[in-house]
């Protein structure tokens, strides 16, 4: 029993690893979307283009590297388009993220019919548990380059948005468009910015799951997660180094079915799918109205209020 | 409640010029914005190397060629008139739902599964189908009543929740589908208990679509009348308008906030029972085919008005009826459909800007009235 116990913690902990990745890089593109003042909803779409374009770029190329860039230009063309169309007036943030949702899933289930059979090169991951001498913690720390990345992203993100001015001016925007506009800034400008560049990252996010985890392109390869990000970066208080955190609790719980799967417990083996949007939604639930939420959250946004 | 009458107010004199306009401007943009979006996509697929006037000339005769291919087009349209009025009542209380999905999901799941115990007994098809309808408009109901409740009582942002409840609606379907309720003859799909022909809901007489396009057109015109033509529809919008101006009226918002997304969650549940008890027969993983997101873009093109989204429904029932043909004879993925939704969705946003801005619609300026 204990040693079961032992093989469902590691695999947890290996499946924190590895399903945390897509996670970080999403909630850290809307973090910096969000600083900025608005909330991008389509993210599960930059998620599944990313996904099939970093495919199909490894596959065509065979470098995966390049498919990770791919995937971030991708997600760059949709947050640009999401911060363009935004910065038009009357128009809607959360219902353009909804559409751009739908066009990003669309155009990768599009393109990616040919990619689904076709075997491309995956990313290397960095052996880190050999030493440990135990194949199941081995197994479980074999890290991917791009959880690093994140991770240093994360830090850069928290730095930069406390000590530069390019921090102040996009916090600055989220908290107060009017007080930006006073200081000469321009607000659209600064949005369209940061909601491209939150677009690359949310990318990037799609390279890992097609290239490192589960490793291959198809149509279910992503359901949801790009959206539960999104609902993360609420819960992490619009703190990237609490992104990691957060994602990483994420991951945990996205590998609680397929680790007791491990050992032999498939029952409720759909139910544990849905642990983490359960999980989700308790969190939104503990901390959409809580006072810490209430006074980190940029004045701008329109999802809170 | 105490509203104040406004009677020291004279009203505009050019008012029955004003209505027409507006409702010109209603009709005009999202027009402009379907035909843009047909264009967009025309260059879509030149850019593809496909020819747009054999994709849209199979697209009319798919979808509205032959008596056969219309009444597929209808037959189609009935799910998304139900999925489009699920978005379009809370989206005219200001809730952006996008949980239908998972609504239509449950309650087709929920009729199956409570239908098991009643064919089993031999209850008569009339009852049973009656309960069955009830209990998927039930379970759609309470399922999207939790995401109007928390958004109020919470504060948690519908939009989120209600896709996540979706994901977790799934969910349950297939773990009982893959478990407890399913039919050992279903191998390779897995599927609850079939209903059997006799407990299959019929076809309206005279044609091949069933009955849920009938209900689909009453539910649209009785939900039209209460959004426009009754105190409750009255506070609802007003609460749309303004939440915060509504709650110091007196008016109960939370109320109306989850009494709006259960009516929303009833018609997508409905949905999940017709795809059932007409199409189906069974609970499985067929139910999860879109309908639910398809409804979103309905209502957006219907401007969120209930009467609006039958045409409109019907108008995406034909691209789905058609996307058959399209595929075989173009040799194009079935995802093609998903892409011209895509690209009507962020054209027909983009088109919201102009509301007010096309001088052929405003009234002339006070100025110019002499």
């Amino acid at each position: 029993m204990n040693d079961a116990l032992v093989t469902v913690l590691i695999a947890m902990l290996g499946g924190a690893i590895r399903v945390s990745t897509p996670f970080m890089f999403v909630a850290l593109g809307e973090t910096l979307t969000e600083k900025s003042g608005r909330i991008n909803l389509g993210l599960e779409g930059n998620l599944v283009l990313g996904a099939m374009v970093a495919y199909a770029a490894s596959y065509l190329t065979g470098s995966p590297w390049l498919g990770v860039l791919a995937a971030g230009v991708s997600g760059l063309f949709l947050g640009a388009l999401h911060g363009y169309i935004c910065k038009l007036p009357k128009v809607n943030d959360i219902a353009v993220g909804i559409a751009i949702m739908s066009l990003g899933t669309g155009l990768a289930f599009f393109f990616g019919k040919p990619f689904i059979q076709p075997t491309a090169p995956r990313l290397d991951a960095i052996r880190l548990g050999d030493w440990t001498g135990n194949p199941a913690l081995a197994q479980a720390l074999q890290v991917n380059p791009l959880f690093f990345v994140g991770i240093a992203l994360a830090i850069f993100m928290w730095w930069a948005l406390r000590n530069t001015k390019w921090g102040l001016i996009v916090r600055m925007t989220g908290d107060s468009a009017a007080s930006a506009r006073a200081m000469g800034v321009s607000v659209d400008l600064v949005r369209f910015l940061a909601t491209a560049s939150g677009g690359f990252l949310a990318g990037i996010g799609g390279a890992f799951l097609s290239l490192y985890y589960p490793g291959s392109w198809n149509q279910g390869l992503s359901s949801g997660q790009g959206l539960m990000a999104v609902a993360l970066v609420i819960f992490a208080r619009w703190d990237p180094i609490k992104c990691i955190f957060a994602a990483l609790l994420f991951g945990a719980a996205g590998a609680i079915g397929p680790s007791l799967q491990s050992i032999g417990i498939s029952q409720g083996y759909y139910f544990f799918n849905a642990a983490p949007y359960i999980l989700t939604l308790f969190i939104m639930i503990a901390s959409a109205r809580s006072k810490g939420a209430a006074r980190e959250v940029p004045g701008e946004l329109s999802m809170t209020k | 409640m105490t509203v104040q009458t406004a009677d020291t107010i004279v009203p505009v004199k050019a008012g029955p010029d004003l209505r027409l306009l507006r409702l010109a401007e209603a009709f005009a943009i999202p027009i402009g914005a379907l035909i843009a979006s047909a264009l967009a996509f025309a260059v879509f697929l030149l850019v593809i190397g496909k020819n747009p006037l054999d994709f849209y000339s199979l697209v009319w005769t798919g979808g509205f060629g032959s008596s056969f291919s219309i009444q597929n087009s209808l037959q189609r349209a009935a799910p998304l008139i139900l999925t489009g009025l699920a978005f379009a009542i809370p989206a005219r209380i200001g809730l952006t739902m996008i949980g239908g999905e998972g609504a239509l999901v449950l309650g087709g799941f929920a009729a199956a599964a409570f239908a098991i115990p009643l064919v089993t007994n031999g209850v008569p098809p009339a009852v049973t189908l009656l309960l069955m309808a009830l209990i998927a408009m039930l379970a759609g109901g309470i399922w999207i009543g939790i995401a109007g409740w928390l958004r109020h009582y919470r504060g948690v942002n519908e939009t989120i929740s209600s896709l996540l409840l979706s994901y977790i609606a799934i969910a349950i379907m297939n773990f009982f589908v893959e478990g407890a309720l399913r039919d050992p003859a279903s191998a390779n799909k897995p599927s609850t208990m079939p209903i059997g022909d006799a407990y299959r809901i019929g076809a309206i007489p005279g044609t091949d679509v069933h009955w849920g396009f009938a209900a689909g057109i009453v539910l649209a015109i009785v939900l039209w009348v209460l959004m426009n033509r009754t105190t409750f529809g009255f506070a609802a919008r007003m609460t749309g308008g303004n939440a915060r101006a509504a709650k110091a009226q007196g008016l109960p918002v939370g109320w109306l906030m989850v009494v709006c997304s259960m009516i929303a969650g009833a018609c997508a549940g409905l949905a999940g029972f017709f795809e059932v008890a007409a199409i189906h027969g069974q609970a499985n993983a067929s139910l999860v085919a879109g309908y639910g997101f398809t409804g979103i873009l309905v209502s957006f093109l219907a401007r969120h008005n209930p009467l609006a989204v039958v045409p409109v429904a019907i108008l995406f029932g034909a691209i789905a009826a058609s996307g058959g043909v399209v595929q075989r004879r173009m040799d194009m993925p079935d995802a093609t459909v998903l892409v011209l939704q895509g690209i009507m969705f962020v054209v027909l946003l983009v088109s919201e800007t102009l509301y007010g801005r096309i001088k052929l619609f405003q009234p002339p300026a006070l100025g110019d009235r002499t």
